[in-house]
């Protein structure tokens, strides 16, 4: 991929001194993309335009938003009523969060199918890792932001979950508190620090983008781009299959903005926050039930030095953190489930599992619940730390095509 | 594989909706009750929500207030500006102090001027202690978004107002930890089943103007309709703006579908 000579003078002054329009060239119509490309590789041009979506509706918002315990209620339905076209920016902005996690789990799990984490792309698997973690965080204290009842107690659990860790962790709750309970000081730094993430998962989506680029895309076949047939352009082809996507996309969220925009939401975040009532049942947003689920399920002290709050803690974090090592516990040589008679089921297993442990993490903490996300949980980790490397052992791949061109040919003249 | 996908990520939409019900107390399923603001071409029924109002006003606006709500809003429900003026002009709000600077008046009362259309309809208690004075130690919550407050919504209210009973049904009576409470009332969808508020729903309940049957469930689907409202005023403009932007969206996708099946024409896949 040379850089293209470029004939407008002024495009050629410029470039020569700051070389974006090759950038841009090297980003779309000079970046070889594979051929063979399914619709579910539109989810991560997707989430970009979510992020870029969240950032616009949300700077709006914050025009019009107090963040004041006594006031960031109030504020949020003056926007609802008063600010023109409010409603539409804070529905938009609201299931705009559901719609970035359908997007982004639909992206992830496309990468567990396809074992895009594999080399060289474990640089580019772990960026995305940190980007959950990163949208999670984010999510969690926007959600804190309308100081509603599930704001508050929702906030108010979780922050709570880090006093678990010995001899830190009191610190670490009052640091995240700004005193000794949620209050004011905790609603200013949620809302100080609600607005600086987004910016950073710009930039680690830019890292995220740059290590795409040079290890270049995956394919459902998981096999790596041999020679020119096997790829085509980005630009045009792929910029307009992303567009057919967005639009189709942008029905979907958008009717739930229209016609539904609450059904994702829960109903107690619209009473305001009351330190003096706890509601009957505190539960986190759809998006974190599954770990949700995995937190409420170590109700047992592990050995002698973890005691089961902590356990909690640390599953429900190592249940993403493990995602982390995936390029070293897939030992396979073959990536794509495609090509993986056995190990293709147990994908579909762990994500019966990770929904199930969804529905469990919005159910009571009682029996018989319990048991099932104890479970469920138990299941969930087994997938990766036993199944996942005993399979790269013994599984026997389907022989896998020559190249891409050869592959993709081959069906068409059939 | 696709179509399995699909399911899956349907299933675990659908599954979301019903993770937050949760709660093992028995309450039977909400009453039938239909809505004009229901589906995707539903929108308010202008003259119900003027009944509501009229119901609001007249009853349940001694105890509960609508803090979110603006006199001015009322235009929505087809009131002219001389009426809302009529309508504000009936509750008077404090003023910091009369045009000397004066704080309290030769009778040591604070300063008042009649509501206007821009104040937020007046609270009928001057604070949450006076309310619950008033009610027996009960706090009569604000309705400004209750119909989006509750697990149902309107379904909820109308028939947590329909659902007063005299006779306790087995199915409650019959379950563990359950205790009759004589101070209070019986409400079959009241979670904790007992409520301080009585039965306010009965045939007869305001006099309508508008020819409109005065039966008990005709004031209870009014008076909800309009808390919805209170809620949810721009539902009306949303539905409508979504029908437009939905059409665009049709048009616009169908034309980036063809056109993206017209690039790809020569290249297999």
């Amino acid at each position: 991929m040379s850089s293209p000579e470029w004939n407008n003078p002024v495009i050629k002054w410029v470039d020569s001194r700051l070389p974006v329009f090759s950038l841009m060239h090297h980003s779309t119509a000079g970046y070889p993309t594979p051929r063979n490309l399914s619709y579910w590789w539109n989810f991560g041009s997707l989430a970009l335009t979510v992020l870029i979506v969240m950032i616009v509706t949300g700077i709006f918002l914050v025009m019009n938003y107090t963040p004041h315990v006594d006031m960031a209620f109030d504020s949020v339905e003056r926007i609802m009523r008063d600010v023109n076209y409010g409603w539409l920016l804070r529905y938009v902005h609201m299931n705009g969060a559901s719609m970035f996690f359908i997007v982004v789990y639909i992206h992830i799990f496309r990468g567990f199918y396809y074992g895009s984490y594999q080399a060289p792309r474990e640089l580019l698997w772990i960026l995305g890792v940190i980007i959950m973690l990163i949208m999670m965080g984010t999510a969690f204290m926007g959600y804190v932001l309308p100081w509603g009842q599930m704001s508050l107690w929702g906030a108010t659990v979780i922050t709570n979950l880090f006093s678990a860790f010995p001899i830190v962790g009191d610190f670490i709750v009052t640091l995240l508190w700004g005193g000794f309970s949620v209050d004011n000081p905790t609603l200013n730094r949620f809302f100080s620090l609600h607005y600086l993430l987004p910016f950073v998962l710009v930039g680690v989506v830019g890292l995220h983008l740059w290590a795409l680029h040079t290890s270049k895309s995956g394919n459902p076949l998981g096999i790596e781009v041999k020679q020119p047939e096997d790829t085509i352009p980005f630009h045009p082809y792929y910029t307009i299959k992303d567009l057919f996507g967005m639009g189709v996309f942008f029905m979907f969220f958008l009717a739930f903005v229209f016609w539904a925009p609450n059904y994702m939401g829960h109903p107690d975040n619209y009473i305001p926050a009351d330190p003096m009532v706890t509601p009957a049942h505190i539960v986190p947003e759809w998006y974190f039930l599954p770990f949700y689920a995995i937190l409420r399920a170590i109700t047992f002290d592990i050995f002698w030095f973890i005691p089961a709050k902590l356990g909690g803690v640390l599953a429900m974090f190592a249940s993403i953190l493990v995602w982390m090592a995936l390029p070293w516990l897939d030992r396979s040589k073959v990536r794509s489930c495609k090509f993986r008679p056995v190990y293709k089921w147990f994908f579909w297993v762990l994500l019966a599992d990770f929904i199930f442990l969804g529905y469990l993490g919005g159910k009571p903490a009682e029996q018989p619940y319990i048991i099932m996300a104890q479970l469920a949980t138990a299941y969930y980790f087994a997938h990766f730390l036993i199944i996942l490397p005993l399979m790269s052992k013994f599984e026997t791949s389907v022989e896998l095509p020559e190249s891409i061109a050869s592959a993709v040919l081959k069906k068409g003249d059939a | 594989m696709r179509k399995l996908m699909i399911a899956a990520v349907a299933a675990f939409t659908m599954s979301m909706g019903t993770a937050q019900a949760a709660g093992g107390e028995y309450h039977p399923d909400f009453k039938e009750a239909s809505w004009s603001f229901q589906g995707i071409f539903g929108q308010y029924d202008q003259a119900q929500l003027r009944r509501g109002f009229q119901i609001y006003n007249e009853v349940c606006s001694s105890c509960h207030g609508l803090r979110l709500v603006s006199y001015r809003n009322l235009s929505a429900l087809g009131f002219n500006e001389d009426e809302i003026k009529e309508i504000a002009a009936e509750k008077s709000v404090r003023v910091p102090h009369d045009e000397t600077g004066a704080e309290l008046n030769d009778d040591g009362e604070f300063f008042t001027r009649e509501a206007a259309p821009h104040d937020r309809f007046v609270n009928p208690f001057p604070n949450d202690a006076a309310a619950k004075d008033a009610n027996g130690g009960a706090l009569p919550p604000d309705l400004s978004l209750m119909a989006k407050a509750r697990m149902g919504g309107p379904d909820y209210i109308y028939s947590f107002l329909m659902g007063y009973a005299e006779e306790i049904p087995e199915e409650v009576s019959s379950q563990k930890g359950f205790a009759v409470n004589e101070d209070k009332n019986f409400n079959l969808y009241f979670p904790g089943y007992y409520n301080s508020m009585p039965p306010q729903i009965y045939d007869e309940l305001v006099e309508y103007e508008d020819g409109t049957p005065m039966t008990a469930q005709q004031h209870a689907l009014d008076i909800v309709a309009f808390l919805n409202w209170a809620a949810e005023p721009e539902l009306d403009e949303r539905k409508s703006l979504g029908l437009k932007v939905m059409l665009f969206l049709l048009v616009l996708t169908a034309m980036l579908y063809a056109l993206k099946r017209k690039i790809w024409a020569n290249v297999k896949h």
